[in-house]
């Protein structure tokens, strides 16, 4: 009777074992295929140049500064408007109805499909505002998109800094926005960034959303302004494997500009990684 | 004279306050109508449709072809049937795998290893859609057709084998969660009656989770519906009703990430193609609220 | 608090941005069988000229919905626009006119190893609504057919289905994105059959047969790569390669719509894989362009 239990219980742990190697797996062969495959493509020209000859020639660096430019005006739009939310939530709300529609509809919005806010996209900003197919509203659709983690994030360090920072402020004679905006906010603005950082590295990898508000299939020149079309990582992967009149000529490029696109991805993750690991460091000391 | 001052400043605070105040109530009150706005929009774009498109014909007819030789049509079932099809395989193989993991990371791995494998596993949350599209067109697309002896892996099982890795570790993560709340009395008391640690875990410890680990598939599964590019990339994109898993299926959001760029504005197919884009809306909104309020009455539970 | 002020410039930066000035480039959509082609003349174009062009693809469908909403200067189209959306066009005040840029000889293909090398026009059509489904019933080995095509967006595919099917498509037909999406399906499929714009196939054909179609019974089996077959028009899915415009072609858009006709530009046409244009559109252009 103890050898069975003894025995189901090996059987069983060496059972959630493989499922959770099974994941870290996945990811490992995930990331190995792309490295071996696409490290190959990988040189300065690639990062620096501009695809040539029908895209099956030269780099992807107009791609790459398209996802920069849109990511810096989700970053714009979103962390503003992430920060301002969460501390209505966390310094002024009380707990009202109103306040648990805001908190349900911060998790629904995290819910919304991506192509989703890539109609909404087209609606609002590329018709209704008038800014056409632009770096503008890819920009402002993906900021949109960011507010659900924003939040979230901004909220946690909000409720991180200690409650005796704005009591001392506030027993001092100080406005409740005085008393955030000098002992609060300098505190919780670390954690705030890093969640900013996070959720900004989740949208620079997302093709839905800007299919239809911006991103080009090749254009021959770096875009000029915020309402000019441009190239994205995400986008320029997704042509390059199906939609280019050569695909399996250019699979090598395809398999480069995956490998760029994470690279960017994982590198924004270990930025605030490493800022988080440091705030903590600081506040101990 | 020194009072009037005071009392100046003291307004001109009061009203420093009250615009904060305000400013902040205002950016608050942003998320509601960003949802509420995304929600009005999509009615509103959709609304046209339903004057051109029989609502019979939407939702129970069978095909979406609105450049049909004899006729057009705008049926949703086969696009729902195939969005349906792809998600429940993912979910087939996402929650047996999720839910052990899970239960791995929180109650088997010693320290080190879930301090290893947690930020791994927020790596794989964070890879592009578009990355595993990818991979399903170069990896799993042949390994499918070899296994299976298909003339190609373009079908429903890869869409599903990769929207299972996208729904792995929302599943994970909450799942653990949930069973890292299971209060440590319940655990100490089965043990302590002689029960094995493997005996806790699926009698006492996953059925008190129980709630929140539906949640977390939910969530999941809430992940895999609205999902566009790899299904797009790696599920053939046939428009028929599908019958097997070894079919090649078009969902909805891949019917509308195709057909978007093609419509002119303002025509009965545009219009139609937010329909779609509705009635995914809904359907999502639906998972998720219920799956909010069943981790919410979880988490209150646990206090 | 300089984070703030850093965000504010951010801010003020951006919208200064926005208002600069918007850059004069000539915008090309549309249609994934011609987008290479005129690519590779925008190109050649802009080593002359110092205007720039920017072509990106979609299909024809993309390009003409362009052209309606304005979103565009030149529209590639493999096929010509319905009178739905003309009609469309016009309530908008655009005023449609087009050209003929190259001749396409639409290939069917199936993988090498299939022995089917002769098909007609009727038993494609069939195969493509779904009628026959083994290779069998079309003098081939038994084996079932895996269908291959365009989504709804591409010309050729609207093409197709006016011309060859005269009905609609089967629904079991796999949907591919682009061109080279069914090459390389085809290729890889034993019992595939696809079909391809020209260009697609004339400078590679590795694992695929390029079928030789008749126009019906008893007629010529006739290849897409024979050019005086498919410029006499003898050859049954041979067919012109549209541009549309707004209006009669001023400035930049007719600068670079006069050097795709010119000799440079049809020879760049042949060494892109398709046939330079016959006389008679040549006359036809030049009524457009207002010659």
């Amino acid at each position: 009777m103890m050898r069975m239990r003894t025995l189901t219980q090996f059987f069983g742990f060496f059972f959630l074992r493989t499922c959770a190697l099974f994941v870290v797996l996945i990811l490992a062969l995930l990331l190995g295929h792309i490295w071996q495959k696409g490290s190959g493509s990988l040189s300065w020209e690639f990062l620096s140049a501009a695809p040539r000859q029908g895209m099956t020639a030269g780099g992807i660096f107009p791609a790459i500064l398209g996802t920069l430019c849109v990511t810096c005006i989700a970053a714009v739009l979103g962390m503003p408007l992430g920060i301002g939310c969460a501390i209505y939530l966390n310094e002024y709300a009380a707990d009202t109805a109103l306040t648990r529609v805001i908190r349900i509809s911060i998790r629904n919005l995290s819910g919304v499909p991506s192509i989703v806010y890539g109609l909404f996209g087209v609606v609002l900003f590329v018709q209704l505002f008038k800014f056409g197919t632009s770096i503008l509203s890819a920009g402002c659709t993906l900021g949109l998109m960011t507010l659900p983690w924003t939040i979230t994030a901004s909220e946690e360090a909000l409720k991180n800094v200690p409650m005796a920072y704005r009591e001392g402020a506030l027993a001092l004679g100080a406005t409740k926005w005085q008393a955030i905006r000098t002992n609060v906010l300098p505190y919780a603005l670390g954690g705030m960034i890093t969640g900013t950082i996070l959720s900004l590295s989740r949208v620079a990898g997302e093709t839905a959303p800007i299919l239809f508000t911006g991103a080009a299939f090749f254009l021959p020149e770096l875009p000029k302004s915020v309402f000019d079309q441009f190239m994205a990582l995400p986008y320029h992967l997704y042509i390059m494997s199906t939609q280019h009149h050569a695909v399996a000529k250019v699979r090598p490029l395809a398999y480069g500009t995956a490998l760029v696109l994470i690279g960017l991805i994982l590198a924004l993750n270990l930025a605030a990684i490493i800022l988080r690991a440091r705030l903590r460091t600081m506040k101990k000391e | 004279m020194k009072h009037a001052e005071a009392v100046k400043k003291y307004r001109a605070r009061k009203i420093e306050e009250r615009f904060f105040h305000s400013l902040f109530f205002i950016n608050g009150i942003l998320v509601i109508v960003v949802l509420a706005g995304i929600f009005a929009i999509l009615l509103k774009t959709a609304a046209p449709a339903f004057r051109e498109i029989d609502l019979r014909e939407f939702f129970f007819t069978v095909h979406w072809d609105p450049a049909g030789y004899e006729k057009e049509s705008y049926g949703i079932i086969a696009m729902l049937v195939s969005t349906f099809l792809v998600t429940l395989g993912a979910l087939a193989i996402a929650i047996p795998i999720g839910i052990g993991a899970a239960a791995y990371l929180c109650d088997v791995a010693g320290p080190r290893v879930r301090e290893i494998a947690k930020p791994l596993i927020e790596v794989l949350a964070a890879i592009p859609s578009v990355v595993l599209g990818f991979i399903g067109i170069v990896v799993v697309n042949p390994m499918l057709a070899k296994f299976f002896r298909q003339p190609n892996g373009l079908n429903a099982v890869n869409g599903s084998i990769l929207l299972a890795i996208m729904a792995l570790p929302t599943i994970i993560s909450i799942t653990e969660d949930a069973l890292v709340s299971v209060p440590r009395s319940f655990e100490q008391a089965s043990l302590a009656l002689g029960a094995t640690k493997w005996q806790t875990i699926i009698r006492v410890k996953i059925p008190a989770a129980l709630s929140g680990i539906i949640a977390a598939c939910m969530l999941g599964m809430g992940r895999a519906i609205g999902e566009t590019m790899t299904v797009l990339m790696a599920t053939g994109c046939a428009p028929a009703l599908p019958t097997s898993y070894l079919h090649a299926v078009r969902t909805m959001t891949a019917t509308i990430a195709i057909e978007l760029g093609e419509v002119p504005y303002y025509s009965t197919h545009y219009y139609g193609l937010f329909a779609i884009g509705l009635t995914l809306f809904i359907i999502t909104f639906m998972i998720n609220l219920v799956a909010d309020l069943v981790l919410h009455n979880f988490q209150k539970m646990q206090r | 608090m300089k984070q703030f002020g850093i965000i504010g410039t951010a801010m003020v930066t951006v919208f200064a941005l926005a208002g600069a000035a918007h850059a004069a480039t000539i915008q090309v959509k549309g249609s994934d069988t011609l987008i290479n082609l005129v690519q590779r003349l925008a190109e050649v174009y802009m080593e002359q000229a110092d205007d720039s062009i920017a072509v990106t693809g979609g299909g024809s469908g993309t390009g003409i919905a362009a052209v309606i909403n304005r979103k565009c200067d030149i529209a590639n189209s493999s096929r010509l626009m319905k009178t739905s959306e003309i009609q469309k066009a016009q309530t908008g005040g655009v005023d449609v006119k087009y050209i003929a840029v190259a001749i396409d000889g639409l290939c069917v293909i199936v993988s090498a190893a299939n022995p089917v090398k002769n098909l007609t026009k009727q038993q494609i059509g069939a195969i493509y609504r779904g009628e026959i489904t083994n290779w069998q019933e079309v003098g081939g080995v038994n084996m079932p057919i895996t269908l291959y095509g365009r989504q709804s967006n591409s010309g050729t595919y609207v093409f197709f289905m006016e011309s060859v099917l005269k009905g609609d498509y089967s629904k079991k037909m796999n949907r591919a994105n682009g061109n080279a999406q069914i090459v390389e399906s085809v290729r890889a499929d034993e019992s595939g059959i696809g079909y391809v714009g020209v260009g697609y196939i004339k400078n590679d054909s590795r694992g695929v047969t390029v079928v030789k179609v008749a126009a019906q019974d008893g007629a010529d089996y006739l290849s897409p790569l024979d050019s005086a077959a498919v410029n006499s028009g003898r050859y049954p899915l041979a067919r012109p390669l549209y541009q549309y415009l707004n209006g009669t072609p001023k400035g930049a858009v007719r600068d670079f719509l006069a050097f795709e006709l010119s000799p440079k530009g049809q020879r760049i046409v042949e060494e892109e894989g398709f046939f330079p244009l016959p006389q008679e559109y040549i006359d036809f252009n030049n009524k457009v362009m207002g010659k």
